[in-house]
C-alpha cells in the first residue's frame, strides 16, 4: 500500500494538562486536575466516573464553554483560549455540536427551527437548514416533531431534538452530556447507533455517561475520579485504530 | 449450559447427524461455548440410552441421523416451561476474590475493583461491536438466536460493572466513616493547597 506522503491531521480535540478550579479560598473546588487527552478523527470516547468526579466540566472545557484554570484545548488543532471571542463563537458554530445535559432548547423554536438555527446563524439559507434539520429529525427516526415546540414533547424526545442539534452541519467533534438518559433501553441504542456511525464516518465524538451498556459502544471509556483521569479501556478494533492514527499520515483535505 | 437439550432443541426441527448438530449449536450460540464433535456424540449416546432420541438412518455419504423421541419431545417441553434454578447461586470467583481482598492488608480494593473494571468494559466494548455488526448482519434465525446470546451477555457484564461501581462507592463510604479526618491531598496537587473534598 502505497500513500502520498501528507501532513498528518491533528487530532479533532486535544485536552493538554488541562486543570480547572472553581471558586476560591476555602470554597475552592478542584474539579480537574491534569487531564491529558487526544481524540482522533473516528473515534467516539465515552467518559465514565462517579458524580462529581468531573465529566461535565470536562466536556464544557472540551466544547470551549468554559476555560481551564490551567493547560490548553485544542480543538482541529487551534487553541480555543488564543482565539479571539469571534472565531471561538465560530468554532462552537461549526466544528462542535454540544448535547447539554437538560437539552437548553429554545422554548419558542419548534424542533425543526432549533436544529436548523446553528446553521442559518453559519449563513446557509433558511430552506436548505431546514432541509437539513429534517433529515436529522429522519435519522433519529423522530420526523414527525418537526413542527411541534420544545414544551409538547417528553424529555426524550427533547433530548433527541437536542441530539439532532448536535449532529446538523459537518460538525467535526460531537460533545454529549448524558445523551441517553432520559431515553428506554433501545431508543438509547438507536441513538448511540447514530453517534458510532458519525464516527464511523469520520468525526469524533466524546459522551459522559453512567451506562456502562452504553459506553461500550465507545472506542475508548475514560475513567474519572476526583477530576483525575484514573484509567481507560480501549476495544480491540480501536487499538488499531490508535495505531493507525499515530503513526499514518491521514489524507489532508486537499486531496 | 445444557448441551443436551440445546441438542434436543434442534432435532425437534428435524433429523440431524452430529456434525450438523454441531454447527448448528454454534451458528445459534455464536461459538460462545464452542462444542467439539466428541461432546456431540457423547451427549447422542446417553440421549440414545435414555430413550429421548433414536438413530433415523444413514445418508449416501455415511452420515448417521438422530431424530427425537415422543419422550424427548417431552422432556424439550419441559425444560422450556421450567424456570432455570437460582437457588444456589453461582460460585463467582470475582465476588469471592473482592470478599476476601476486604480486610487483607496491603490489598488495594479500589484498585482491585478498577483493573476488573478495565476488564468487565473492554469485554463489553467487544461484545456490542459484535453485536452492532450482527445488527447490521442478514435476518436469519440463527443471527437472531445469536444476537439473543451476545445481549445476554452484555446485561450480565453490565451488571458485573454496576455491581463493581457500587463496590466502590460503598468502599468510599466505609473509608469515610473509619476515618473521619480528612486523608491528605495526594502529591500530585501543584497548589500544594489542601483538597476539598467533594459532596
Ligand atoms: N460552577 C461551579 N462552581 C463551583 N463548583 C463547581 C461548578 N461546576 C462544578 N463544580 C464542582 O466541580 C466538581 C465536578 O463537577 P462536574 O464536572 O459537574 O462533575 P460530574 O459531571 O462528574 O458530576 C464537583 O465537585 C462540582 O461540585
Ligand atoms: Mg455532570
Amino acid at each position: 500500500m502505497s500513500t502520498t506522503h501528507t501532513e498528518p491531521r491533528p487530532p479533532v480535540l486535544h485536552l493538554d494538562q488541562v486543570s480547572r478550579v472553581h471558586g476560591h479560598g476555602a470554597a475552592e473546588v478542584h474539579a480537574l486536575r491534569g487531564v491529558e487527552l487526544v481524540v482522533h478523527p473516528g473515534e467516539l470516547v465515552a467518559v465514565m466516573g462517579p458524580s462529581g468526579s468531573g465529566k461535565s466540566t470536562l466536556l464544557t472545557l472540551a466544547g470551549g464553554l468554559d476555560s481551564p484554570t490551567s493547560g490548553r484545548v485544542l480543538v482541529e488543532g487551534a487553541v480555543l483560549g488564543e482565539l479571539s471571542r469571534k472565531q471561538q463563537a465560530q468554532v462552537r458554530r461549526r466544528s462542535v455540536g454540544y448535547v447539554f445535559q437538560d437539552y437548553n432548547l429554545i422554548p419558542a423554536l419548534t424542533a425543526a427551527e432549533n436544529i436548523a438555527l446553528p446553521r442559518e446563524l453559519d449563513g446557509v439559507s433558511g430552506r436548505t437548514a431546514r432541509r437539513e434539520a429534517l433529515a436529522a429529525l429522519e435519522e433519529l427516526g423522530i420526523p414527525e416533531l418537526a413542527d411541534r415546540f420544545p414544551d409538547d414533547m417528553s424529555g426524550g424526545q427533547q433530548q433527541r431534538v437536542a441530539i439532532a442539534r448536535a449532529l446538523i452541519g459537518d460538525r467535526r467533534l460531537v460533545l454529549a452530556d448524558e445523551p441517553t438518559g432520559a431515553l428506554d433501553s433501545t431508543t438509547g441504542e438507536a441513538v448511540l447507533a447514530v453517534l458510532r456511525a458519525r464516527c464511523d464516518a469520520g468525526a469524533a465524538a466524546m459522551m459522559v455517561t453512567h451506562e456502562a451498556r452504553h459506553a461500550a459502544w465507545a472506542d475508548r471509556v475514560v475513567f474519572l475520579r476526583d477530576g483525575r483521569l484514573v484509567d481507560q479501556s480501549v476495544s480491540r478494533d480501536a487499538a488499531s485504530l490508535l495505531v493507525a492514527a499515530a503513526t499514518n499520515s491521514v489524507k489532508g483535505p486537499g486531496e | 449450559m445444557s448441551i443436551r437439550h440445546g441438542l434436543l432443541a434442534l432435532l425437534d426441527q428435524g433429523p440431524r447427524y452430529g456434525y450438523q448438530l454441531r454447527s448448528e449449536f454454534e451458528a445459534r450460540t455464536g461459538a460462545t461455548w464452542p462444542l467439539n464433535v466428541g461432546q456431540v456424540y457423547t451427549t447422542l449416546g446417553r440421549l440414545e440410552r435414555d430413550g429421548l432420541v433414536e438413530p433415523a438412518g444413514e445418508d449416501d455419504e455415511g452420515h448417521l441421523f438422530y431424530a427425537v423421541t415422543e419422550a424427548g419431545r417431552t422432556e424439550l417441553r419441559q425444560w422450556f416451561d421450567t424456570p432455570v434454578p437460582r437457588t444456589n447461586p453461582p460460585r463467582d470467583e470475582l465476588a469471592i476474590k473482592l470478599a476476601m481482598a476486604v480486610g487483607v492488608p496491603g490489598v488495594d480494593v479500589q484498585a482491585v475493583v478498577q483493573s476488573q473494571r478495565r476488564h468487565s468494559m473492554k469485554a463489553l466494548q467487544d461484545y456490542t461491536r459484535l453485536k452492532a455488526q450482527a445488527l447490521n448482519a442478514g435476518e436469519q434465525q440463527s443471527d437472531l438466536a445469536w444476537l439473543l446470546v451476545l445481549e445476554q451477555l452484555i446485561f450480565q457484564t453490565e451488571a458485573e460493572i454496576r455491581w463493581l461501581d457500587h463496590c466502590e462507592s460503598r468502599l468510599a463510604q466505609q473509608a469515610a466513616r473509619s476515618a473521619p479526618a480528612p486523608a491528605p491531598a495526594p502529591p500530585a496537587s501543584t497548589t500544594g493547597r489542601p483538597r476539598r473534598s467533594r459532596i
